[in-house]
């Protein structure tokens, strides 16, 4: 599938015909009409299978455009930036039908009779159970997503007779349901896998690295590694309605400036996720979504175990210094969402929200001079040369802010290979700047992840007793329960009181389009081809 | 029987000599990669990882061995011809390598024809005709060339000829989507496309390659430039030149049986050093114009701290220098035959 697919192969693969001419000429005119989209980002695919350790963000697309998952979110309109998933509709896309039980602790999915993997064969109940069991026992990302819903083991799959397929679950969760629509639980095809796994590699993740086996909307006609995927229809697609592009094809183009120039002349149709300043800039001449990623915060972390930082004054005093508006135009230039200037009430759970702080240099003055630190102490704040864009001007101008109050700030710039490890796994940076954005888009989710001792992306090495026991408490309640929002509007009150993490905005995933509609965000932050349409 | 060819003798002298160096560059590229900050296996466990899956990717990548074990296997794999696994495009190392330097071969040796072809005459023009138009010419085109990035040339000429004028194709890497790449043989789209008779993606792979290369070429050829005009000033004004000139020698004669020849030398070590240097510096170009060269794919590899991609590439391009250079000592040879290899 790789390298060693040949011209010939390709063509059959296609419907360009025989011969090489005609598909030369056939396709520019067509790239006019509504066939083939052209999409660059500046991402690399490096892998056809989510499960495999080491596959790249970008890659998930696959998992998405070329496997059916059970379910899948609806979609839903935002206010002057397109379409968006929907996570409170869950849709079947594999699954005809499913039924909870009383107890909620079994769930029962009947599958789509017609839906057939490429090869022709028909989905069953067994393939959705080696799916699923491969994503829980190959380790790594898959299985930690798996758990999130509460699927740990294969004994927790059954493959009832050929259409029907059951999940036992050691207790109900909200989070199940919606976990079984994220990339990862997708439906693989066991017989081509199995014919092709060895006894090092049960779960053939060499095979079904460089060659995909699903039933999804999208086949592979050709991947190299670096530079381009071609997505080829699958003309008896069931999982949802046929998608209008025969050919879409993505490009990898890693300098921002040339996919802009691709963008703008229009030899492209979608250039996804562009920089802020690109999509600001582009929004007055093209199509540009900036969709406010849900359930994401990018944070200024004053972290628990560097000392000053245990006075709550020095980080209300830090939450008042911090100058918002100016980060939110020269790190994001305004796309996204503010997150300051809240009122101090909480009355409804919406996450992120705006918190009672804004810059107000006299205030945190106050908070400094009550403090154990007036005369202030000498901190580095640390970013990732990764995620420069956003976190250079950002950290310049906490620089600049945390100056007047006495908090002498070096920068300390981490290159991108060593980030992880410092400010998630050590968690040992005194202060710096976080983005965590969760998939499950609940507030007690982020909070899992983000609030609790311990968990990765708590890289303040925060801890609160109360919120340790609200977290447990409302992760897996119904989010209709009565105990749910007053329980939920407790936790915002604690962290935002407490400042673990500094709410700076939430930022935007910004896509252009130029000759193509329908674009949909998803929480995934990858590009979903089988919704887009030429025009 | 070797010393019936006393050329054979001394190439395979050469090879021989390279072996310690290969040796070294092995151990060396594997205990650097090993010092790199950074954990691999946190990077490639993912986001959402916790310390078992971690620890899971971790022995799943081999790194929970101690150092010498971890050495045995990878010489081990290397003698058997095995580069390794590269983590982050998920492939075998030599297949990326195979992929992605005849690509950057490609396009720096087009770049450098293009250089040299024009660098040689401009430089020899300019030590005939000193303080003339065409020495200002060169000395404009030398620093223009050393003074600007190439990554600021390579966006202007975007700007200019595609986005403007729109007669440069789009820079979308070796080929436009349009086209299929052409059978693997020797991974250069030119010779590839030629040896398949199919004009039409030779053409498309040429249209492609004539922004970049004229970006590395702007780039490379200052210092041949300046090289050819000081080689051939040193050369004009020898004594020799002075004897061949009173011999009443024409002029042609002179400026290219004897000045341009002498003057070769230095300029061929150059053109070595500038090889060499554009092939591993040409990232810049290759991250502008979406080419899928080895530079960009060493540097996505540092970042990750993929052993084994980092491993090969020093490889390959140890390999590589040394292929060079015994290729440069030979031209000495048949450029300027008092240079044997006895000599050395």
């Amino acid at each position: 599938m790789t390298d060693q697919t040949s011209r010939r192969s390709f063509l059959k693969m296609g419907a360009a015909g025989a011969s090489m001419l005609p598909f030369l000429r056939a396709l520019p005119a067509a790239a006019q009409g509504n066939d083939t989209l052209v999409v660059v980002t500046g991402a690399t695919i490096n892998s056809l299978d989510l499960h495999r350790t080491g596959t790249s963000r970008a890659s998930y697309q696959v998992g998405i455009n070329c496997y059916d998952r059970l379910l899948t979110f609806g979609t839903k309109e935002v206010p002057g930036n397109g379409l968006s998933y929907d996570y409170t509709v869950v849709e079947p896309e594999l699954a005809e039908s499913w039924t909870e039980s009383d107890d909620g602790m079994t769930l029962t999915f009947k599958l789509k009779p017609n839906a057939t993997f490429w090869d022709g064969r028909k989905v069953t109940a067994a393939d959705v159970k080696w799916s699923f069991d491969r994503a829980v026992s190959v380790g790594g990302f898959p299985s930690v997503q798996m758990k999130a819903g509460g699927l740990v083991r294969p004994d927790q799959f059954i493959a009832e007779d050929d259409e029907t397929f059951v999940i036992k679950l050691d207790r109900p969760s909200k989070l199940t349901i919606p976990d079984l629509a994220v990339p990862v639980p997708y439906i693989i095809n066991s017989v081509e896998a199995l014919a092709n796994a060895t006894e090092d590699d049960p779960w053939a993740l060499d095979y079904l690295h460089t060659t995909p086996a699903g039933s999804g909307a999208y086949k592979v006609a050709r991947w190299n590694p670096g530079e381009q995927l071609v997505y080829e229809r699958n003309d008896a697609w069931v999982g949802g309605p046929l998608p209008a592009a025969k050919r879409v094809v993505i490009r990898e183009v890693p300098s921002p400036a040339t996919r802009r120039a691709l963008i703008e002349r229009g030899d492209v149709q979608v250039a996804f996720n562009i920089p802020d300043k690109d999509a600001a800039e582009l929004a007055e001449t093209l199509d540009v979504f900036s969709t406010p990623v849900e359930n994401c915060i990018h944070c200024l972390c004053p972290n628990f175990s560097f000392e000053p930082f245990q006075d709550p004054d020095v980080r209300k005093a830090i939450a008042y210094a911090v100058p918002y508006e100016d980060i939110f135009q020269a790190a994001a230039f305004g796309r996204g969402l503010p997150l300051w200037g809240g009122s101090e009430e909480i009355t409804d759970i919406a996450w992120p929200r705006k918190t009672q702080y804004f810059t107000d240099l006299d205030k945190a003055k106050a908070h400094m001079a009550k403090s154990g630190y007036a005369d202030g102490f000498d901190v580095p704040l640390s970013i990732s040369l990764d995620l420069a864009s956003w976190m250079e001007p950002t950290a310049l101008l906490v620089q600049e802010a945390l100056g007047k109050i006495g908090i002498n700030v070096t920068i300390e710039k981490i290159p991108g290979a060593n980030w992880r490890t410092a400010v998630l796994v050590e968690k040992r940076l005194p202060l710096h700047l976080e983005n965590f954005g969760g998939w499950l888009n609940t507030p007690d989710y982020y909070f899992f992840w983000a609030y609790k001792d311990g968990h990765l992306f708590n890289s303040s090495n925060y801890r609160n007793e109360e919120i340790e026991a609200l977290v447990d408490a409302t992760l897996h309640m119904p989010m209709d329960d009565p105990e749910y929002a007053p329980q939920i509007k407790r936790m915002f009150e604690i962290a935002l009181d407490e400042l673990p993490r500094i709410p700076l905005y939430q930022p935007a995933l910004n896509v252009a389009t130029n000759g193509a509609e329908g674009y949909e965000f998803w929480f995934h932050r990858q590009l979903d081809a089988r919704v887009l349409k030429a025009v | 029987m070797l010393a019936a060819f006393p050329r054979l003798r001394a190439i395979l002298l050469r090879v021989a000599q390279a072996i310690p160096v290969v040796i070294g560059v092995v151990v060396i590229s594997f205990l650097l990669t090993r010092a790199l900050p950074g954990d691999p296996a946190v990077y490639f466990a993912g986001v959402a990882a916790d310390e078992a899956s971690i620890e899971e990717t971790r022995v799943a990548m081999g790194l929970d061995r101690p150092l010498p074990v971890q050495f045995v296997h990878y010489v081990g794999d290397l003698m058997r011809g095995d580069l390794g696994q590269s983590l982050s495009s998920g492939r075998p190392v030599a297949t990326d390598l195979a992929n992605r330097l005849p690509a950057s071969l490609e396009l720096t040796l087009t770049a450098l024809i293009l250089a040299v072809v024009i660098a040689v005459p401009l430089g020899v023009l300019a030590a005939t005709r000193p303080g003339t138009w065409v020495d200002h010419l060169c000395r404009v085109v030398v620093t223009a060339g050393v003074s600007l990035p190439t990554f600021f040339t390579g966006i202007l000429l975007i700007y200019i000829f595609y986005y403007i004028l729109g007669i440069a194709p789009s820079p979308l890497g070796r080929l436009d989507f349009i086209y299929l790449s052409p059978d693997h043989v020797t991974g250069f789209y030119l010779i590839d496309a030629a040896l398949m008779g199919d004009w039409e993606t030779w053409r498309g792979a040429a249209k492609q390659l004539i922004l970049p290369a004229a970006t590395l070429a702007l780039f490379t050829l200052a210092p041949i430039a300046r090289m050819t005009r000081a080689a051939m000033l040193t050369a004009l004004s020898s004594d020799f030149i002075r004897t061949a000139r009173a011999a009443g020698l024409s002029n042609r004669a002179v400026l290219y049986r004897y000045a341009f020849r002498n003057a070769l030398l230095p300029v061929v070590t150059t053109l070595g050093m500038v090889f060499s240097f554009a092939l591993g510096a040409n990232v810049l170009v290759e991250k502008v114009f979406a080419w899928p060269g080895i530079g960009s794919y060493a540097v996505e590899a540092l970042v990750v701290s993929d052993y084994a991609a980092v491993q090969g590439f020093v490889l390959a391009m140890a390999l590589l220098f040394v292929a060079l250079n015994l290729v440069i000592d030979l031209l000495y040879t048949a450029i300027d035959p008092r240079i044997g290899f006895d000599a050395q």
